[in-house]
């Protein structure tokens, strides 16, 4: 089992989740938070006085998938979230030690 | 020649009305029934208008949430509640007694004296109106002299402190100012008298230099000035919040300019015309410079720009032509954008431009009165230098405006001193930090009830 991580854009949310759906993705956790990497941050304008916004918005996706979905959850996300400017985001894949259902009980590939 | 006395009387706010001394109302056995239907009209758009300005509150509170941080939004709220009941409850005690009680000679040219608590047969009344009426619509102005002062202090005062400093400039310096003119004193007694119709001196600029008397006491918020020393934005949290604030400040001004007629007259559609030509001039030109500037059209800063118009046309809503108000709401939408930018730079921590908006468009626009007067008024005010009057005018619009500004600036800034030496000013520094809402009222102003503990 692997947890993916993917920080993209915000206004992606809708077509990165519909994307994932259908890859048959059953469920994800997605965060607000804020970022920066190469892109940097931005500046904007208050009451006329300029200042540098350093942490953009981003959103987070998680997910915890079966070793064989990783590349085509990969490639789902990787063409729903791209615009091809700077700032798209990234996506990580990190082992999972163990799943557990809360209700059921089920552990490993039947909880995920 | 009733209707005559009427608009003359009306006219002068207050003080020719008592000058002349005549009882507005006589029994009812003589009194011909169009002038009871006259007063009756009177006083019923006295307190509508009363109610209007009453509204304004609502205005300030969400202007100054608005542009402030979402920590410190419930403490904002709950200094403009109290700036109203505070200060109603002192100018109620003493303030209106200092403000219209006595007569106007001796001392009584610079502080009334009579009709304390609004008891015994020395309470003030104007012209046709009640005296409960015409005290309604006083205190709401009180309030509103008061409540400027708030935005300025915002998010580092001691909640105490400000209690106490609402409470004295309700009872007493508002008071006092308001006596000079408005209660027939030693402004009004010049040979050219002063003439500030609405109060954009008596009520904005009064409430405009306590502001910076108390910012500058204050010093600025942590993190407004970085380490080079240059002045930083700390966004407000709310546009919505202050825009809203602004469209109900605009409404409320249709009291306090109109209102101030004293009385039902077609002629408060003049008034209303004036003022609705300064606001959209003001805001107009405002947002055009920050454009200009800038690049982009500023959100906030065009919301100060109508506010800007509103107070600098408040002096000459009645007295200067269409023309006029356009020329005064258009100047003071360019000052307030380059005097928000000027109190920066003077270390003036104001994060809502209550001096800029009040302070500084309330003295120009006293002093527009001289220039741009297009109304000749015996024993009330003459045309300006712009309309052939002369200098006369003008000199008196100064001589109030100094005289005001330096009342209030002596007597605020002792008051501020006081404070800072005695209960402290400023919150500490975690609290100014973790947000006021906090610290000083136990509970923070937005609760996030997904995450709350049962």
């Amino acid at each position: 089992m692997k947890l993916i991580t993917a920080i993209l854009k915000p206004f992606k949310l809708d077509d990165v989740k519909d994307a994932l759906k259908a890859a048959g993705v059953q469920g994800m956790t997605v965060s607000e938070v804020r970022g920066f990497g190469r892109q940097g941050g931005h500046t904007e304008t208050y009451r006329g006085a300029e200042y540098k916004i350093d942490f953009v918005p981003k959103v987070r996706f998680e997910l915890v998938v079966d070793d064989g979905v990783v590349d085509s959850v990969i490639a789902a996300i990787k063409a729903a979230a791209s615009t091809g400017k700077i700032g798209d985001g990234k996506i990580w894949v990190t082992g999972v030690d163990r799943i557990i259902r809360i209700r059921t009980g089920e552990e490993g590939h039947d909880a995920v | 020649m009733r209707r005559k006395f009427l608009r003359l009387a009306l006219g002068s706010t207050v003080a020719t009305a008592t000058a002349l001394a005549i009882p507005a109302i006589a029994r009812a056995e003589d009194i011909d029934p169009v002038a009871q239907v006259q007063a009756t009209l009177d006083n019923i758009w006295v307190l509508v208008a009363a109610v209007l300005v009453i509204f304004m509150q609502a205005g300030f509170s969400l202007v100054e949430a608005g542009l402030t941080r979402a920590k410190n939004v419930a403490n904002i709220f709950m200094k403009n509640l109290m700036d109203f009941c505070v200060g109603a409850l002192l100018f109620f005690a003493i303030g209106y007694a200092i403000a219209f009680g006595g007569d106007m000679t001796g001392l009584g040219r610079f502080i009334g004296g009579d009709g304390w608590f609004l008891a015994g047969d020395g309470v003030f009344s104007y012209g046709t109106l009640d005296k409960f009426v015409f005290f309604t619509f006083q205190v709401a102005f009180a309030a509103t002299a008061a409540t400027i002062v708030s935005g300025a202090m915002a998010e580092r005062t001691k909640f105490k402190s400000y209690v106490i400093y609402s409470a004295v400039i309700s009872a007493i310096i508002y008071p006092i100012v308001v006596r000079w003119q408005w209660g027939g004193g030693w402004l009004f007694q010049l040979d050219t008298p002063f003439h500030d119709f609405a109060g954009s001196a008596i009520v904005h600029m009064t409430g405009g230099i306590a502001a910076v008397m108390g910012a500058s006491a204050l010093g600025p918020r942590k993190g407004k000035y970085g380490e080079d020393g240059k002045p930083r934005a700390i966004p407000g949290h709310s546009i919505p919040f202050a825009i809203l604030g602004c469209f109900i400040l605009l409404v409320g001004w249709f009291g306090f300019n109109p209102g101030s007629w004293l009385g039902a007259d077609p002629v408060v559609g003049t008034i209303a015309v004036n003022t609705t030509l300064a606001a959209a001039a003001g805001a107009f030109v405002a947002m055009m410079v920050t454009w200009l500037k800038n690049g982009k059209p500023d959100v906030a800063m065009t919301g100060n720009g109508l506010l800007a118009g509103l107070v600098g046309v408040t002096a000459g809503c009645w007295v200067v032509n269409g023309l006029g108000a356009i020329i005064i709401g258009a100047v003071s939408g360019l000052l307030v954008v380059y005097s928000v930018i000027f109190w920066d730079r003077m270390r003036i921590d104001d994060p809502v431009g209550a001096v800029s908006v009040h302070g500084v468009c309330g003295a120009f626009g006293t002093i527009a009165v001289g220039l741009f007067s297009a109304t000749e008024s015996e024993g009330l005010v003459k045309k300006g230098l712009f309309y052939g009057g002369g200098a006369d005018q003008l000199v008196s619009q100064i001589i109030g405006v100094v005289a005001i500004g330096a009342f209030v600036a002596v007597t605020s800034g002792i008051l501020f001193l006081v404070l800072k030496k005695t209960v402290g000013l400023r919150v500490d520094e975690q609290e100014e930090l973790e947000g006021l809402d906090v610290h000083e009222h136990g509970m923070p102003g937005y609760v996030n009830d997904d995450m709350v503990l049962r």
